[in-house]
């Protein structure tokens, strides 16, 4: 199991009487540019002792909002291309259906993928639904012009030897032919997330990575939605390599600190759904049918644990998060439990990305936490040898 | 397929067939053809206005792609996909004198075919259009009605915001699922530019009927000015304002709404 840590690189300061949305609407008054510089300088030093400790990298970008100063990931990704030497560099997700020119797309990423010396890995995605008012690109229909995006960025990624064509619905552009072009052949590996299990049959057919963020014990369901299309176009099961869980980790040398380091980055789950209701469901991101049930107030179902309970993430206690697999939290050997448990689970979960971090845990409590699970859970996870799955429906 | 001139036969409860595709159409009274296009809304079979319009025209009120239960091509994704389709309609059911009226959303599509041809339209109606820029680049013209939840839209929308209100756990479920997807549809053809081609109103000098901007007078995602400004663009257009009403006035005041349709086209 290869693991990646993950911070949103959240601004906390501002979280307090922000109101009703930590997103969109929040005035960037409350931003101190200085307090921000620091914030930037210190995530990355976390970034940059996961390298030396042989953790990979994961990081993302969100707009217009306090939970996550990375409006831009090709920024982070470039320095930590270059003061990082050994560890992947995984952008989860760059939000394709966010972009108006996936030739700049391609550009940032194969620079970065050189200048790195091969270490990308590119998590395209979506978009979240509260950002597309920001990024004003049309909802209706963003699944469509993301899956152009990808095709245009593999097809610009891999053609070395003339300049090409391309005309279709989305995007335009006339002499294609990208300098510099990737180290990797043909191309960094592609990743992407999904809730969905129509969407995680298409990732498994195209044979993309996949990643589930916080999806618990009921993961299960969209790894074997993946299973199915993977085997429909490639006639066999998909190694584990080809999945990937968020979860958020904690440990320590003892519960009662490890319970506290896991209260600290547990404020994500709170703290992430803050945003104005009025943003929340942009038309055309979700179904007709999701849709129909939003009007008649039919919610969707909470996050359940292992033994059938839900948990509500606002309100889940530590011990809840656990059961449910969002959260694994411990001493080394009760982490180290937790997730081969839950990898057991999923069939075979090859990359943990780990939320090291979150909110306003410290600097010193976020060395804590990654040092400890390098030396003592990520040496036994790396031998940990993943199970063959059998397909659930096939 | 049929194509877009021949008139296909059709039952006047059945759907209409435009370029192949299966469109909801309300279609009652007798008389000069009177086609009606609704607003982002969506239009309801049981809306008082459309038996007051049928009562001295003969009423087409087709549901637009994509809206209701009507069929979208995948190629549709503008204003002027819309206004194409629009001529194509009355060109497969040979309307011929045709009183155009649009609501909102459908007064701009209203506009943007009948500044392509008028030849079978010969009195336009525009209440509450949308669809022009007026503004400098830093106003917005039209409220953004993607960020507003229902309640806070219709104390914009209507003077009566209880009209706009709706129970969608007690609907039946065919009009609960045309609600999703008027709203997605709407957002298909409006997201950006939001709610306006930026070349429409330099072409509204070409609309050379007869035309009358209607003004709901308590519109608030409109104000009174841009309904003005859209009057002016389009030569000889008259404009009149209408009391106790919004963005809505065909379903706030359907009578008086009616009756200044039917008086401007003679009827």
């Amino acid at each position: 199991m290869k693991v990646y840590h993950f911070t949103e690189q959240a601004y906390p300061p501002a979280w307090e009487n922000a109101g009703n949305s930590l997103r969109i609407v929040l005035p960037n008054r409350r931003m101190d540019p200085k307090i921000a510089g620091d914030l930037f300088h210190r995530y990355y030093d976390e970034w940059q002792l996961c390298d030396e400790l042989g953790l990979d990298i994961m990081l993302n970008e969100h707009h217009s909002t306090a939970t996550c100063m990375s409006s831009t990931c090709i920024v982070g990704l470039s320095i930590l291309a270059r003061i990082t030497q050994r560890a992947r560099l995984l952008v989860l997700g760059y939000p394709l259906g966010h972009r108006p020119d996936p030739l700049r797309c391609a550009e940032e990423l194969a620079t970065v993928d050189v200048i790195s010396r091969g270490r990308l890995d590119m998590g395209f995605v979506k978009g979240v639904p509260y950002e597309f008012p920001v990024s004003n690109q049309n909802p209706v229909r963003v699944m469509d012009r993301f899956w152009e995006a990808h095709d245009f960025i593999i097809k610009a990624m891999s053609s070395h030897d003339e300049p090409f064509n391309w005309e279709s619905e989305f995007f335009h552009y006339r002499h294609v032919n990208l300098w510099p072009r990737p180290v990797q052949e043909p191309h960094p590996p592609v990743w992407s997330t999904t809730g969905s299990r129509g969407n995680a049959r298409v990732l498994g057919e195209r044979g993309i990575a996949m990643a589930t963020l916080g999806t618990g014990y009921a993961t299960r369901p969209l790894y074997d939605a993946y299973r199915e299309g993977y085997v429909k176009t490639h006639g066999k099961l998909p190694g584990a390599d080809r999945f990937a869980y968020l979860g958020l980790v904690a440990v320590a040398d003892n519960v009662t600190e490890a319970h506290r380091l896991g209260k600290l980055v547990s404020v994500y789950l709170p703290s992430s759904g803050i945003v104005a209701p009025q943003f929340r469901n942009p038309p055309g991101y979700l179904s007709i049918e999701d849709n129909v049930k939003l009007l008649r107030g039919e919610a969707k179902p909470r996050t359940g644990t292992k033994d059938g309970r839900f948990i509500d993430m606002r309100t889940a206690s530590v011990q809840d998060l656990v059961d449910t697999g969002v959260l694994f939290c411990g001493t080394p050997d009760q982490v180290y439990d937790q997730i081969v448990e839950f990898a057991e689970y999923c069939g075979g979960m090859g990359n943990m990305l780990m939320m090291g971090q979150a909110g306003a845990m410290s600097h010193e409590d976020t060395v804590a936490n990654l040092t400890l699970f390098s030396k003592e859970v990520l040496p036994r996870l790396r031998e940990y040898k993943q199970p063959v799955a059998e397909m659930a429906a096939a | 397929m049929p194509t877009a001139t021949q008139a296909v036969p059709r039952t006047t409860s059945g759907p209409l067939t435009v370029n192949g595709l299966q469109i909801e159409a309300i279609e009652r009274g007798k008389g000069r053809p009177l086609l009606f296009l609704h607003p982002g809304i969506g239009i309801d079979p049981k809306a008082p206005v459309l038996d007051a319009l049928a009562a001295k025209a003969g009423l087409i009120a087709p549901s637009h792609p994509g809206f209701g239960t009507s069929e979208l091509a995948p190629t549709m994704t503008t204003v002027e996909d819309l206004s194409y389709f629009y001529l194509d309609l009355m060109d497969a059911l040979d309307l011929d004198d045709a009183v155009v009226v649009g609501v909102g959303f459908g007064a701009w599509i209203a506009a943007a075919t009948a500044v392509k041809s008028t030849a079978r339209m010969s009195r336009l109606v525009l209440a509450n259009p949308v669809g022009i820029k007026v503004g400098d680049r830093d106003t917005r013209d039209i409220v953004d009605i993607f960020a507003l939840l229902e309640p806070e839209l219709n104390k914009l929308a209507y003077a009566d915001p209880t009209l706009g209100t709706r129970d969608y756990k007690s609907l039946p479920d065919a009009e609960v699922i045309a609600t999703a997807r008027n709203r997605e549809t709407l957002a298909r053809f409006a997201w950006q530019p939001y709610m306006h081609d930026p070349k429409l109103k330099s072409r509204l000098h070409r609309i050379r009927i007869p035309t009358l901007v209607l003004w709901g007078r308590h519109d608030g995602i409109l104000s009174e000015s841009y309904g003005r400004a859209f009057c002016a663009a389009i030569p000889g257009a008259r404009f009149e304002l209408i009391d106790k009403a919004g963005h809505f006035p065909h379903i706030e005041q359907p009578q008086l709404f009616a009756d200044r349709v039917l008086t401007f086209a003679g009827l």
